[in-house]
């Protein structure tokens, strides 16, 4: 306990020294840093800002060093992204690599996809996207038919994946792919690094009634893919998809900590939007809805907390599998319950009449519906609740 | 602040589930209920309760008590919950305890928390006058003479009121009607002159009474605290009140939940055991997604009457209004998934379904704590 409360005092004084002051402003969505060939910063002190947390090993704490990292545990990452929040800090790097496919390289990676990939990641040489769902593959993830056929030294990829977050400026994707069409549906799957620079290889923005464009169908086009780029063992890559989906969803759950955006807090809108009375909202419904969305994160924070606590304590619970369904849903409902406070200042879409982040908050509002949507919508959490912490008698296939 | 229950914490509620469902399973309560037995709990189990150091379980160990903190007491609250086990445990072990500890002045509490804690005293609280959870809506009157007070008024939903050895009345000394200045709380003797108990049947046939005090005349030394200053530990003591009936409500929530998925499992309809009927299975699984939103929020808020005293009311408020929800949606969905024999008095869901309605009217429903988080939120 001691030894955790010096590092934080550590971690708080390196924290105070090295980063600069204007990464500690709230940052628009254009300001991140995503890394990869496209990258760029918004700012030198968005560069040196990143350059120091790298040279520290601090953008993948629980790394090891020898791949970046700074070989810290649990708890110690945990003080770093709190006295992070503490001085509002930016997050050096975003970026799908860093969260999903590095810790599953850890667990599945050959040391030399380790030694490729991860340390690119943490120096944010490369971007990456994910590619699992397809056009007649969602929820029924394991029915995927983009295929990978073994000839000889290498494999040879041809059919697409969708929502790849940003596949047009991503260097790798990592991909489910068919490798043995006869085998039962998840037995037949293997898990497989793609270079975005291969011949074959293409990419489509699709429009969201967001109005923005985060998500491309990908296409592959006889992509010649080396056979040292399969991460785990061939058709066992279901095993590695589900671990990275654990990843996925406890990010999914926790998105809305740290929204880019300048989106309003309904709690901050309410004073700006609605009327008060003696220190009171006078509009009955609209405060008994916000006092239902400030109950529920209270609850959805205290257990995250306690899902931190149970994994260091080594109990093992229910609670991380209910987070990116509650978490989610909060989140959905938290846009809802903004626009209903801001009435039609809510539901402006773009020109001088708003303010950015009204325009923003409305955005965001229709961005929100695809939260309960990906990495496995809503019904998928609840039948896996269903199945795997109240072991009800499976039916149909799901 | 701990989200986990240490391995003392564990240990306790795996003894605490075994006692419940050997001596006090809802079968007894039924037994209660049938032979309307005049206590309403058997003083045999509360005489039990007592021997595992429960009816102290929150006192300190120089008044007999086993200091377990809130943590045990909720732990030990759930179990009996589970069972819906009648005793005096919340109305005395909680609130007459937790009374004396916040108010009571040494000598008071050297007189009666042993006795507490053995279980040979019983109190109860006597709180309420409307229908509703309205803790400054006090028009009972304690009018001061030559050496104490004369109490005038009428209480109702005062939980063990027609069992409990002394009540604790607040009462008003000056002031208004829903005025926080000018309450006082007062120890009287139930079967003292001018006291009269009327039991109140309650759905969950569990114990209340209405009871009327007419020129009542007490010591100046049973006055509990401050005159006229009761508010500045009536809130912490109704605090403690609500999170430790949450902890209960807990309890039931589980017990209905879990018999509930068990029956998904047994139950055949369709050629197909109805668990695997999506239409139930994601309700089941929504349910299980409250609970843990719920655990998380009970362990934090029994923590805090310990730790941080000072988020007390905020996280009770959070508590009672979140348990409150949880019973109605557990029960509900217990008897509907059921079906048939969910309506009848012979399945046990019945008797959780109607423990928790009562329950949800204990110390603030989901409106009155919805109300009081949006004022401590500043809005």
């Amino acid at each position: 306990m001691e030894d955790l409360e010096q590092f934080r005092q550590h971690v708080s004084q390196w924290l105070e020294e090295n980063c600069p002051a204007s990464q500690r402003e709230p940052m628009q969505a254009q300001e991140q840093y995503w890394g990869g060939r496209n990258g760029s910063f918004a700012s030198e002190d968005a560069r040196l800002w990143f350059e120091r947390m790298r040279d520290k090993g601090w953008i993948a704490p629980e790394w090891p060093a020898a791949y970046g990292g700074a070989d810290l545990s649990p708890q110690q990452a945990k003080i770093i992204t709190e006295e992070m929040k503490k001085i509002n800090a930016r997050k050096p790097i975003f970026g799908l690599g860093l969260w999903m496919l590095g810790p599953a390289l850890l667990e599945y990676g050959t040391e030399a996809q380790k030694q490729k990939h991860l340390r690119a990641i943490v120096n944010g040489e490369t971007r990456w996207c994910q590619g699992y769902s397809e056009p007649g593959s969602g929820s029924d993830l394991a029915s995927l038919q983009c295929k990978a056929e073994d000839i000889g030294d290498h494999f040879l990829v041809t059919g697409s994946k969708i929502w790849t977050t940003k596949a047009d400026e991503c260097d790798w994707i990592f991909c489910l792919v068919r490798t043995d069409p006869d085998a039962k549906k998840q037995e037949g799957i293997s898990f497989l690094l793609i270079d975005m620079d291969d011949p074959g290889v293409s990419t489509t923005p699709i429009e969201l009634i967001s109005g923005e464009s985060e998500f491309c169908q990908t296409f592959f086009d006889a992509v010649r893919v080396p056979k040292e780029n399969l991460v785990g063992k061939l058709n066992e890559g279901w095993s590695v998809a589900k671990a990275l989906l654990v990843h996925e969803r406890k990010l999914m759950s926790e998105i809305g900590s740290d929204s880019p955006r300048h989106v309003l807090v309904p709690n901050t809108a309410a004073r700006e939007y609605l009327e008060f009375d003696d220190g009171k909202i006078v509009d009955a419904e609209l405060r008994s809805r916000l006092v239902d969305y400030d109950m529920q994160m209270h609850a959805v924070g205290l257990t995250h907390f306690r899902t931190f606590e149970e994994k260091i304590a080594g109990i093992r619970s229910a609670a991380p599998l209910i987070m990116k369904y509650v978490g989610t849903e909060a989140e959905k409902a938290k846009s809802e319950l903004l626009l209903a406070i801001m009435g039609s200042r809510g539901v402006g879409w773009e020109g001088d009449a708003f303010t950015q982040s009204e325009i923003d908050t409305t955005r965001l509002w229709a961005m929100s519906y695809a939260m309960t949507i990906a990495g496995g919508t809503s019904e998928i959490q609840l039948n896996v609740i269903a199945k795997n912490v109240l072991e009800l008698p499976q039916g149909g296939e799901s | 602040m701990s989200l986990v229950l240490n391995e003392e914490q564990r240990f306790l509620q795996d003894t605490a589930r075994s006692f419940f469902s050997e001596n006090a399973p809802v079968e007894a309560l039924r037994k209660l209920r049938d032979s309307k037995d005049a206590t309403g709990y058997s003083t045999q189990l509360w005489q039990a309760m007592a021997q595992m150091g429960w009816a102290g379980i929150i006192l300190p160990e120089d008044y007999g008590g086993a200091d377990f903190g809130f943590t045990g007491l909720g732990v030990v609250l759930e179990e009996s919950g589970r069972t819906l086990a009648a005793s005096p445990l919340f109305a005395s072990a909680v609130l007459g305890a937790s009374a004396l500890l916040l108010a009571g002045n040494d000598a008071q509490k050297q007189a009666l928390l042993p006795a507490i804690a053995s279980g040979e005293l019983t109190l109860a609280l006597a709180l309420e006058e409307t229908h509703h959870h309205r803790p400054t809506h006090i028009a009972t009157t304690a009018g001061e003479t030559a050496n104490g007070y004369v109490i005038n008024g009428k209480k109702c939903f005062v939980l063990d009121g027609h069992s409990a050895d002394k009540l604790l009345v607040v009462a008003r000394v000056s002031g208004d009607t829903n005025d926080t200045e000018g309450l006082s709380l007062f120890l009287v003797d139930r079967s003292a002159d001018g006291v009269s108990v009327e039991r109140t049947f309650m759905a969950d046939s569990r114990n209340a009474a209405n009871i009327a005090f007419e020129d009542v005349h007490i010591d100046s030394a049973d006055l509990l605290g401050e005159n006229g200053k009761a508010w500045t530990f009536l809130e912490a003591l109704l605090d403690r009140g609500r999170i430790a009936i949450a902890a209960e409500m807990m309890g039931y929530a589980l017990e209905c939940f879990e018999r509930t998925v068990q029956y998904l499992k047994e139950r055949e309809q369709f050629g197909a055991l109805i668990g695997s009927f999506q239409a139930l299975q994601h309700r089941a699984a929504h349910m299980q997604s409250e609970i843990e939103l719920c655990r998380s929020v009970m362990l934090q808020a029994l923590s805090a009457v310990d730790e941080t005293p000072e988020q007390l009311p905020l996280l009770a408020s959070l508590a009672k209004a979140r348990l409150n929800d949880l019973v109605t949606l557990t029960t509900n969905e217990a008897v509907q998934m059921h079906g048939g024999i969910g309506v009848t008095d012979a399945l046990e869901i019945g008797f959780f379904l109607k423990r928790a309605r009562v329950a949800i009217q204990i110390l603030g429903d989901t409106g009155f704590h919805k109300d009081r988080y949006a004022r401590l939120c500043g809005y």
